[in-house]
């Protein structure tokens, strides 16, 4: 850890916070401008390298020396605007920086294949632009700044979901969509926003939690916390505000899709982990009891509803699309159960689900690149045609029904055993169902990839071997393996949950 | 009863504005129309926040005085109630900019959000020839199947 | 040098090390069938000198995953026990399977005999596992490893019948072992196996022992108790030594054997006797003894007819776990050698049968052991074995079951022991006879069954033979894990 902390020169060190969104939004800048999207890739993975260095060194800051309150522009808080950084948001900066750069590896070959030439530069300008805006919500202490970067997300997401147009232009529709949900969502977050600054008088999220300690709970601040819940439970695709997300994720960019589905949806379950637990206090008697009737419910309906619809799907990304909001319920139910063990349990999840989901849709990138694969019949033979990206496939789809060996088994591991400790028996049994289900649609994407022949048009026989390129091999070989990796050393992901729990819950 | 709704009059239109918004939005089948509705959305939202903002008889928060430098730049921070800033006259009354600031942010938010969904609804028109919902629906979606092609 | 721990670990390493040559020799049959025999051989004599450590417990920490959650091997008896058997059935049915895969032609050998390697290791870690977890681990391995075993011949039959293999044996384990599996662990703050059962020592009320004991008997799927027991008739697709694998050495054995592991050292005797579901589940699994056996009869498909033979007694097993005295359990534990000797040479009579004239229904077999006499004798053994009848080994596991039921007050079940007793004379007998007595349909074999298809079935109804006389040292190795104090004088008789 000290070794992170050190990873930087202090007088960078100590600007960490701030540089890590300052430095994308200006890149983005950059990248408008480069003539070919070549160097505007380049400009994107220098900046992604740089956020990965910067968040390694904020946890490496965080571990040694406590919590960080970096105050923008020097205007201290609760006037200025605080960056604030814990235990919390630190695996979220991690997550996002990592994956981010592995994405942007992942990208090159990629975004060539799908996005016509003179659109890549804004492209990965748009990108970065979303990338600052999730490492900007992970890391503002300020309540308003969370919408500012929310929506700066947000619309840039809009942008590249709808790029996928070149290769299919319901793109179009599913951006536009998810451009209205999205903006009612954010808009009704800001409400609550609002109705928290008329009740507290003021912005800054950690004074807001102290003038409501002092003060109490009012009608105001009720109407602020449901207001907030929905319209980030919307963005972070809680059921049932969760319909934009299974078009939005089947057909942006192959390229989009991974890294959306490893942070996006991370990033506000984050906020809305964070509001709930640092602003409103989990002892107050309405905030409570949304942990039982409202998350731990919709949990559980998401993952039973969701995991059905994803048998049903003919679409491949769209099948693992609704699997992405089915596993959102298992991080709702941890949250729901109000218990650090819970909350911890739901981060675990979160973080292991990245790892599966990014490998999952990166190898289905790469499926799409060689042989144009978009339905679920479409993957017959690729085991035969394409044995790496199959393996690596097969390795986080098995990760994602909980096969021991891999991280998936751990996280449900402890989804189970701290639902047991809430003594919630209903939440075991619904989780070993919704198991049987991933078993039952990952069962189907398997069977196709390995016992089916591939398509005459495919190559003769025996049908002829074409690996990925290696840039889209290398980035998605880390994170099947990292979810080998981690169910043998799951100490550090274990470590980062639990301090996560135990920052917001106050220490067990 | 009556004065409760009298004094919190601000509100009327700010529901009316809200619901309407989001009836168009959900009740519209035209792309444009219902970017329309959002914006009346967000106009509510406007609304909110600056009705609250409200100091009555609340003077511009400049600081007239001299002596007071160091703290001119904190003008901002004064709450929108009573003036509580040390040092200041108490009998003072200052307009609190935070939520209009707050307001001219989301009013950008709004335009980025309309331009880009403008944006996208020209493309649509391109690609599918249409911005009605029900065609688009028809196109994207076999009846027989149920699933799109 | 050599300490029990290496020792330990070389049994995982072995077959794994193995695995790796077959799939490198692939070009080269006889260099990798030799690669096959070489680790089975290895194999085997490892496991012969943990039988010998076994006593002493010791144990080898694999990988320490999580505060709490660590990976483990720990010697005892049983688990040694069930290592012997599969490791040494391991050489048998690889010389067996050289025989049948290039009697018969067969493609895809190389991963064949790789993912016999797999699946062996894996049966390996299941017999050596010292917790739960571990146990968990390796099954699921198990079952992976042996689906493209089952759908080897790619036709539609055979992946229809490796969907249903797998739907059951990972939806139980997923959606009933797993929970019971972190249920125990929640209970007793680990799942580590305890002389005297770790749930007993953590003073787990018996209602609370039901529901576990329950969610344990249908979530180890492969133990084949009705009615978890479809995928078992249905993984029949697969090449003979496949079958033999999985019905005497690996597959179904880990079941029965994880079966007794739990009740012994998760449970203990006195929880499950305590928990009202144990009579129901002895019922269930006398029913299953039963029932397996009449439709077993009306099979005319002979692999058919003995896989429903093995649900039959894999039961057996179950219902010593159920009945939970100790010489109940010694017959369960007995069942499992004695069942995998005979069962095997049945299979492997199938298969070669199959091999030579490539019939599989028993109404076709007439008159064939007059051209394969030595093949019927060893069939007719192995069926004498699974009847029960002295001198051969099978024996003693029905014997000491009847006792067990007897002494735990559960005497109306010795009915369910002995009606499979007769049922298994209807149903097994008839291929002997019709073999023997019966006119043959043809004038003469269409093709001489290779040697290697004959041998292993004769080898191993030899030591069913054998079996029968080794009861003593079987019964001493193996008693001192069932007894607790209380009734170790009791069964000194």
């Amino acid at each position: 850890m000290d070794m992170l902390a050190s990873l930087l020169p202090a007088g960078v060190a100590v600007h960490a916070p701030a540089l890590i969104v300052v430095i994308p939004l200006i890149m983005a800048a950059v990248a408008a401008f480069m003539p070919k999207g070549l160097w505007a890739w380049g400009v994107t993975l220098v900046t992604a390298i740089a956020v990965a260095i910067l968040s390694l060194n904020i946890l490496g800051q965080v571990s040694t020396g406590g919590v960080i309150s970096y105050a923008m522009g020097g205007w201290a808080p609760p006037a200025g605007i605080e960056l604030r950084v814990d235990m919390l948001n630190v695996p979220l900066l991690l997550l996002v920086g990592i994956v981010g750069l592995l994405c942007v590896i992942y990208a090159l070959p990629s975004v060539a294949d799908e996005i016509a030439k003179k659109q890549q530069s804004l492209f990965y300008s748009a990108f970065l632009v979303c990338f600052a805006g999730l490492l900007g919500v992970t890391i503002t202490g300020d309540a308003f700044n969370v919408f500012v970067f929310l929506e700066i997300s947000s619309i840039s997401t809009y942008t590249i979901i709808a790029m996928g147009a070149g290769k299919d232009r319901r793109a179009l529709t599913a951006s536009y969509n998810y451009l209205v949900l999205g903006t009612i969502g954010a808009t009704f977050f800001v409400i609550g926003v609002g109705f928290l600054y008329m009740a507290t008088g003021t912005l800054n999220i950690a004074d807001m939690a102290a003038v409501l300690e002092e003060t109490g709970h009012n009608r105001v601040t009720e109407a602020a916390f449901a207001f907030i819940v929905v319209g980030l439970g919307l963005k972070a695709a809680m059921f049932p505000l969760h319909v934009w997300l299974p078009n939005a994720y089947a057909f942006a960019p192959n390229f989009v899709t991974a890294f959306l589905a490893s942070t996006a949806t991370k990033v506000a379950f984050y906020a809305l982990v964070r509001f709930v637990f640092s602003v409103f206090h989990p002892e107050v008697a309405f905030v409570s009891m949304s942990f039982t009737w409202l998350f731990a419910v919709v949990g559980v309906v998401a993952m039973m509803v969701a995991s059905v619809q994803a048998v049903f799907q003919t679409d491949a990304r769209r099948l693992l699309a609704y699997s992405s909001v089915a596993q959102v319920g298992y991080m709702m139910l941890g949250l729901g159960m109000g218990t650090a063990a819970g909350l911890s349990a739901g981060m675990l999840h979160l973080m292991n689900h990245a790892l599966m989901k990014g490998a999952l849709f990166m190898a289905l990138g790469a499926f799409a690149l060689n042989f144009g694969v978009r339905r679920v019949k479409d993957l017959a033979g690729l085991g035969q045609t394409m044995p790496a990206s199959s393996a690596a496939f097969t390795v986080a789809g098995l990760s994602l029904v909980g096969v021991p060996l891999t991280v998936g088994f751990t996280s449900k591991w402890y989804l189970v055993t701290a639902a047991l400790e809430r003594g919630w028996w209903w939440a075991v049994a619904a989780l070993m169902i919704s198991s049987l289900l991933a078993l039952a649609y990952v069962a189907r994407l398997l069977a196709a990839i390995w016992m089916e022949n591939p398509p005459a048009s495919r190559g003769g026989t025996p049908p002829a071997r074409r690996l990925a390129p290696w840039m889209v091999l290398a980035p998605m070989s880390v994170l099947a393996v990292a979810n080998i990796y981690f169910f043998f050393h799951a100490d550090p992901l274990v470590g980062l949950a639990r301090a996560a729990a135990n920052a917001v819950m106050g220490g067990n | 009863m009556l004065e409760i709704i009298l004094e919190r009059f601000n509100y009327i239109p700010i529901i009316i504005l809200m619901m309407t918004g989001l009836y168009v939005v959900i009740a519209t089948g035209n792309l444009v129309k219902r970017l329309v509705g959002l914006s009346l959305f967000q106009t509510s939202v406007f609304l909110l926040y600056i009705t609250i903002g409200k100091v009555f008889d609340g003077q511009p928060p400049i600081i007239a005085d001299a002596g007071h430098g160091e703290d001119a730049g904190h003008g901002a921070e004064t709450a929108g109630h009573a003036a509580e800033a040390a040092g200041h006259a108490a009998e003072v009354a200052y307009s609190n900019p935070l939520p209009h600031v707050l307001i001219l942010t989301a009013i950008v938010v709004g335009v980025a959000t309309l331009a880009v969904g403008l944006a996208l609804v020209v493309r649509i028109r391109e690609a599918y020839g249409t911005i009605e919902d029900d065609a688009l629906n028809a196109a994207d979606y076999s009846l027989e199947t149920g699933s799109a092609e | 040098m050599w300490t029990p721990e290496l020792s330990l670990a070389l049994a995982l390493a072995i077959p794994a090390i193995g695995g790796v040559a077959v799939a490198l020799l692939g070009k080269h049959p006889n260099l990798r069938e030799a690669a096959t025999l070489v680790s089975a051989v290895l194999l085997a004599l490892n496991v012969a000198y943990l039988v010998e450590i076994a006593p002493g417990h010791p144990t080898l920490e694999l990988a320490n995953l999580a505060p709490g959650l660590h990976l483990v091997f720990r010697l005892e008896p049983l688990g040694a026990m069930f290592a012997a058997v599969a490791s040494g059935l391991w050489i048998v049915n690889s010389l067996y399977s050289i025989g049948y895969m290039r009697g018969n032609n067969e493609k895809n050998q190389t991963r064949f005999y790789v993912c016999f390697c797999i699946a062996i290791g894996a049966a390996m870690g299941v017999a050596l596992s010292g917790n739960l977890l571990t146990m968990f681990l390796f099954y699921e391995v198990l079952t992976l490893s042996t689906y493209p075993l089952v759908t080897h011949k790619g036709d539609e039959n055979a992946k229809r019948g490796g969907k249903i293999y797998l739907s059951i044996l990972l939806g139980t384990s997923i959606g009933l072992l797993l929970p019971a599996v972190i249920a125990t662990h929640f209970l007793a703050g680990s799942t580590d196996f305890v002389a005297g059962g770790l749930l007993a020592i953590n003073g787990v009320t018996p209602m609370v022992a039901s529901v576990l004991l329950i969610l344990f008997a249908f979530g180890i799927g492969k133990a084949a108790l009705m009615p978890v027991h479809p995928w078992l008739p249905n993984a029949m697709v697969a090449p003979t030594p496949v079958s033999a694998l999985l019905h005497a050495v690996a597959v179904v054995k880990a079941g029965v054997f994880a079966m007794l592991k739990v009740g012994t050292y998760i449970f203990g005797p006195e929880l499950i006797a305590a928990a009202p579901a144990s009579d129901a589940l002895a019922w269930i699994a006398a029913i299953s003894i039963v029932l397996a056996s009449i439709v077993a009869m009306t099979k005319d498909n002979l692999k058919a007819r003995l896989a429903f033979s093995t649900v039959s007694q894999l039961s057996y097993v179950t219902l010593g776990v159920m009945l939970a005295s100790p010489l109940a359990m010694l017959g369960g534990a007995l069942q499992i050698v004695m069942h995998a000797w005979g069962k095997i040479t049945l299979f492997m009579s199938a298969g070669a049968i199959y091999t030579a004239t490539k019939k599989s229904e028993i109404s076709e077999m007439a008159g064939l052991g007059r051209y394969m006499p030595w093949l019927f004798i060893a069939y007719t053994v192995g069926a004498l074995s699974i009847i029960g009848l002295p001198p051969l080994g099978g024996t003693w596991p029905k014997l000491f079951l009847m006792q067990g039921a007897w002494d735990s007050g559960h005497g109306l079940l010795i009915v369910a022991l002995v009606a499979s007793s007769i049922l298994n004379v209807a149903y097994l007998l008839p291929i002997s006879a019709r073999g023997f007595f019966a006119a043959p349909e043809e004038a003469k074999l269409k093709k001489k069954p290779p040697m290697l298809v004959i041998l292993p079935p004769v080898i191993t109804a030899t030591g069913v033979l054998v079996l029968f006389f080794l009861i003593g040292p079987l019964r001493d190795y193996l008693a001192p894990v069932f007894m607790s104090s209380s009734l170790a004088a009791e069964a000194a008789s």
